[in-house]
């Protein structure tokens, strides 16, 4: 170790995979892993979340799931909660649209309007 | 970057450690497997947590949700339930017992949330075999500030400025001791870690070395840069397996980073840091016996002065301070002394960390700021007396402490007040006692422990101390005189004003402190042959209320010794003389036909 600067970029770096354990805070993606959840292909979906924000190193997303959140039939249902509270719920997800969503919502935060559950309901009208 | 939906903390600290958690961390890792979850949940262990009562606990993120008391059992419902399907599984649940369903996690926990963690702040927190996640957290942050930023005398007016005093319980003022050490002249000074943790009962040092390892080499560091020394060793007793395999890991990595050796952080400064292991006598918590041991010497203390700051290890100036002394140096360098200076008292700043234990529900270590009371201490975040007992009184400062009745539990805890009730702060072992509890019987442990482990250098400690236990033995077995009382109180003066070192000074004080407060329960051991807690079992006998008992024999039955006997339909006798008083008949009856005379 010969640099400040050294010290500073494994702190970076490191803080980046423990940081769930530290803060409450930024976007959390929570996803439906009730019986239904997980029968619809709930885990699939789960699982392209993680991969996508491990490859883009979004340290400040969590990933977390919850049990049944009642309209089983629109499952494998996600929410993305923002910082702020806001929540947009995510349904009938397959892992592409999990990378659509990563991409264009927690990225750059552009709500994927055709994906939500108001659009499922319109849908179904 | 590998991105991991959920962290599992395990707790590896020595406690956890002995009710099986690195079973419960192999069966966690055996599930998660099982089930394909490898890539998603990592699985860490961290040092303690502080709920050691609790024991295992494991603590998952991102929730934050703790369990405790998981067993090999329980892990596949965890995995299952709440890494699989998210849902936490209350039943094992930290503060489930409180009327309260909300996911509870750690912060939320009254023994947490009370606390102040300073000293512990990395404790159960990052895996201490990981440099990085000590980097990630700030540490080397204040290495780095005071080699690159700062002279040896501002880190050291910055130390003085904080009013951080000596944590292994004297309370010496430590930035002054940085301060003397460094005015002393020699080409060569020595920085050594006391982390020769002896009280029985006390473990703080041994959990920060476990949980922390890499606080106190960036500490050592930073003096070592104050005073000019280039060599440090932290002597730790051997007693101590896991946090010495966790020094010696870190220990290791610090200097693969060049946080240890030659030139860190590219200066002209140089430091490196050796381990030495003590083999478990108390006296070497000393300063001047802990430095002959290192020196390769038996362990017995010298007369002070001359104290270590002008020669001390090999006769140069050596600084010593405790493992929880150094584990704050970081902290006030990276916050500045006027945040740490806020904490605490007018006199007594920043926190203290308690091993609390005895009768108390939340047995386990909590980091308060000082001047907290005893009764918050105990009643809020220690959960209260269990099985509704009294709280009778507090022993604070181990074998040289002495004991805070239930009058002063208001008192708020720091370095002058403990004196003034003739106790002392002391590493910070608190015992806390109930009404069953005799304090004489208090006074004569305290006292037969430091009768072994009295070096036998000065007469005053390796006789006097002998003769107390002696007395207090003839008084515990009924069988003292209401002189023996004073001939303590005397004997105990004489050996405060005459031994050698801070072990036979303070050796007494269990017995003059349960004296001050206590002193009916002496007289009516002498006078009344009674001991009024019913521990003294000379003092007490068992006897079966005849018009109770259905002689139903199992009393007879469970008698390790015989010394019960009797026909059908006739009440059970004991005979006293071949009682052994264990209590196992008036535990097993079940017309509740025995009783225990004090």
């Amino acid at each position: 170790m010969k640099s400040l600067a050294e010290l500073e970029e494994i702190r970076k770096k490191t803080l980046d995979e423990i940081k769930m354990r530290k803060n409450k805070e930024g976007i959390r993606v929570v996803v439906g892993m009730a019986t239904c959840g997980i029968a619809a292909g709930a885990r699939p979906v789960m699982n392209r979340f993680v991969e996508e924000i491990g490859k883009r190193n979004l340290s400040d997303v969590s990933v977390t799931m919850t049990g049944c959140i009642g309209v089983c039939k629109l499952e494998p249902i996600v929410e993305v909660i923002d910082a702020d509270g806001t929540k947009v719920t995510y349904v009938k997800m397959t892992p592409e649209k999990a990378s659509r969503v990563v991409t264009e919502h927690i990225v750059n935060g552009r709500v994927c309007q055709d994906l939500t559950i108001g659009a499922a309901e319109q849908a179904g009208k | 970057m590998d991105f991991y939906r959920a962290h599992v903390l395990i707790c590896g600290g020595t406690g956890c450690t002995s009710s099986n958690s690195q079973k419960v961390k192999a069966e966690l890792e055996a599930q998660i497997n099982k089930n394909n979850l490898e890539k998603e949940v990592k699985v860490v262990t961290t040092g303690c947590f502080g709920l050691c009562a609790e024991g295992p606990i494991m603590v998952v993120y991102p929730e934050g949700v703790m369990y405790t008391m998981v067993r090999v059992e329980d892990v596949e419902e965890i995995v299952n339930e709440h890494l699989i399907k998210g849902r936490p599984v209350k039943r094992l649940m930290a503060g489930d017992k409180e009327a309260d369903d909300t996911t509870k996690s750690l912060e939320n926990v009254d023994f947490f949330k009370r606390q102040v963690r300073i000293a512990l702040r990395n404790c159960g927190v990052i895996n201490p075999e990981n440099i990085d996640e000590y980097i990630a957290y700030d540490g080397y942050k204040a290495l780095a500030k005071a080699l690159t930023e700062m002279t040896p005398d501002q880190v050291i007016e910055e130390v003085k400025k904080s009013g951080l005093r000596g944590r292994g319980g004297a309370g010496f003022p430590t930035g002054l001791k940085w301060e003397l050490t460094k005015k002393s002249k020699s080409n060569k000074k020595y920085v050594v870690c006391n982390a020769d943790e002896g009280d029985p009962g006390a473990f703080m040092d041994r959990s920060i070395l476990e949980g922390d390892p890499h606080s106190i080499i960036e500490a050592m560091t930073i003096a070592g840069y104050a005073i000019g020394a280039d060599q440090g060793y932290i002597y730790v007793r051997a007693e101590y397996p896991i946090a010495v395999k966790r020094l010696r890991i870190a220990i290791k990595q610090a200097q693969e980073y060049g946080l240890l050796g030659r030139n860190i952080f590219g200066t002209d400064f140089s430091f490196d840091l050796e381990l030495r292991l003590g083999a478990g006598a108390f006296v070497c918590g000393e300063e001047t016996a802990l430095i002959t041991s290192i020196e390769g010497h038996r362990g017995e203390p010298k007369p002070k002065p001359p104290f270590p700051a002008v020669s001390g290890l090999w006769s140069k100036p050596t600084l010593i301070n405790n493992v929880e002394t150094y584990a704050n140096i970081p902290v006030i360098l990276n916050k500045g002394a006027d945040w740490f200076s806020k904490i605490g008292t007018e006199k007594s700043k920043g926190t203290k960390v308690f091993a609390v234990g005895g009768k108390i529900n939340n047995t386990g270590l909590v980091e308060i700021p000082i001047g907290t009371t005893l009764r918050e201490v105990i009643f809020d975040i220690g959960g209260g007396i269990p099985n509704g007992k009294k709280f009778k009184a507090a022993q604070t400062g181990g074998p040289s402490g002495g004991c805070i009745p239930a009058s002063h539990i208001d008192t708020p805890i720091d370095y002058e007040t403990l004196r003034e009730l003739g106790s002392m702060m002391g590493s910070g072992g608190l015992i806390i006692m109930d009404e069953d509890t005799c304090m004489v019987d208090i006074a004569k442990f305290f006292l037969e422990f430091t009768v072994d482990e009295s070096c036998g250098k000065c007469p005053p400690c390796r006789i006097g101390t002998k003769r107390m236990l002696e007395i207090l033995d003839k008084i515990t077995s009924g069988k003292g005189e209401i002189e023996d009382i004073d001939k303590l109180e005397m004997l105990a003066k004489n050996i405060i004003s005459s031994a050698l070192c801070g072990l036979g000074q303070s050796a007494p004080q269990p017995v003059l402190s349960t004296l001050r407060y206590f002193r009916d329960e002496y007289v009516a051991h002498v006078r009344d042959k009674k001991c009024p807690a019913g521990v003294c079992k000379s003092m007490l006998s068992y006897v079966i209320h005849a018009d109770l008992c259905r002689s139903c024999g199992i009393c007879a039955r469970n008698c390790p010794v015989g010394a019960i006997s009797g026909e059908k339909k006739q009440p059970y006798v004991i005979d006293q003389e071949k009682c052994i008083k264990c209590g196992a008949c008036m535990e097993k009856c079940p017309f509740k036909a025995i009783f225990k005379n004090a």
